[in-house]
């Protein structure tokens, strides 16, 4: 049980694939202007790297040193490319949005480097749970990131999650008339990234000094 | 390799296999996909003629085999265009046009609806690439300036009214970018000078 707990403290936090790690910035920086994008590629990157995990550890008898890389590119890649079907299928107008950032998914290392680390030597239960943290790890800061850009960028949060849940509200949950357009350009990605990482870092060197003092 | 004690052939086989449950992933996923995908992409595709047709009642429309005319063409823009024909009782009623504007950012790619007596139906725009926040406006779902060609038609080949507000024409345009909606103007207005001048090209008769 507590090698759950640990696992999750990991992959939610100490570990971050995206705030320690800083992999995959792609998706990461590119997709987060709203807040639905965001969350619909985080369930996509969930999805994928809990079942690539998962694939792996049960793989591990086939995945001698040599031959390692090209079959996670081969399990990762069928994987992505099972979720951007699904997704044209089930969730076509959400697909339609996210565009190329799918199929990308297939390039976020984060994936690669959880395989390699840790599906590749642990149990598949265990690489499955893995997953999972990293999943929910890299999806809240893609969330986070996501909420704050389209707030800060509209002064509206949460619009049109009915693509992503349908019969949701599509108007979302309005605090302002207007807002700042940069939050939604390609630059304000790097600036709500830098804004995340400070205060990571703040609670990271307070937590540590309390330690030292303690 | 001896390390592992793994041969060539040993890796070859596993590599084999581990395609193989790849392969298998990927093929479920499309079986199960597959006619979902196509019922989406059928659906979104009437949704969008029906936009740009309005309540025009029709029974027939060529959508899977449009006229196409590959660049370089007279049709504003330097992709393919593509023309839809609507008929009702084998009789015209009304034509498509697949266009681009020459955007900001690149092509917009427009659906422009027409009566055989060159009136626009209604304009959507498909695709675009213009910059978020400031071109917005073209999107039917943001705002109803697209709405504003409904039922415009030209009356000559210098019609002043078919250009932007601040250039002395009839039409609105945005704050911060008026290349966007500029672009889509000369787009929809050159579109009907087109079909002005060659309705041979577009006009269909009998069945």
């Amino acid at each position: 049980m507590s090698r759950i707990r640990e696992i999750f403290a990991d992959g939610l936090w100490h570990n971050n694939a995206g705030m320690v790690q800083l992999l995959g910035l792609c998706p990461l920086l590119a997709i987060s202007n709203t807040a639905v994008n965001a969350l619909g590629l985080a369930i996509a990157t969930l999805a994928v790297l809990t079942l690539s995990n998962l694939i792996v550890s049960v793989a591990r008898p086939l995945l001698q040193r040599e031959i390692r890389i090209p079959a996670y590119v081969l399990i990762i890649a069928a994987l992505v490319t099972a979720s951007e079907l699904a997704f044209n299928a089930f969730l076509p107008t959400l697909h339609a949005r996210l565009g190329i950032f799918l199929p990308l998914i297939v390039t976020n290392c984060a994936i690669v480097a959880r395989a390699e680390a840790f599906a590749s030597r642990n149990p598949p239960m265990v690489a499955l749970v893995d997953g999972l943290a990293y999943g929910l790890g890299f999806g809240w800061v893609l969330l986070l990131i996501g909420a704050a850009r389209e707030l800060i960028g509209t002064g509206t949060v949460f619009a049109r999650l009915d693509l992503l849940i349908p019969g949701a509200p599509a108007g979302g949950v309005t605090l302002a008339d207007d807002g700042l357009l940069l939050a939604l350009l390609p630059p304000g990605a790097f600036f709500a990234l830098a804004a995340l990482l400070a205060v990571r870092n703040i609670i990271h060197t307070r937590a540590a000094q309390r330690n030292r003092g303690a | 390799m001896s390390a592992s004690g793994v041969s060539v052939l040993g890796g070859t086989l596993r590599l084999t296999l581990i395609a193989g449950i790849a392969a298998a992933i990927v093929g479920l996923a499309w079986e199960l996909t597959r006619e979902p995908i196509a019922a989406n992409q059928h659906e979104r595709r009437m949704a969008e003629f029906s936009a740009v047709l309005g309540n025009l009642p029709f029974d027939t429309l060529d959508y899977d085999a449009p006229q196409r005319l590959d660049p370089p063409h007279a049709l504003p823009g330097d992709d393919v265009a593509e023309i839809y024909h609507a008929k009702l009782a084998d009789r015209f009623v009304a034509a498509v046009f697949v266009v681009s504007a020459d955007g900001y950012n690149g092509p917009i790619r427009l659906m422009i609806g027409m009566t055989p007596e060159r009136s626009i139906i209604a304009v959507r725009v498909l695709s675009h690439s213009e910059t978020p926040g400031l071109a917005d406006d073209i999107d039917r779902e943001r705002s109803d300036w697209i709405t504003g060609f409904d039922q415009q038609r030209i009356n000559s080949v210098n019609d002043p009214a078919w250009a932007l507000e601040q250039d002395g024409g009839a039409f609105e345009g945005f704050t911060g970018a008026s290349i966007t909606p500029r672009a889509i103007v000369l787009a929809v207005r050159d579109t009907l000078i087109w079909a002005e001048r060659f309705p041979d090209r577009w006009q269909v008769h009998g069945p």
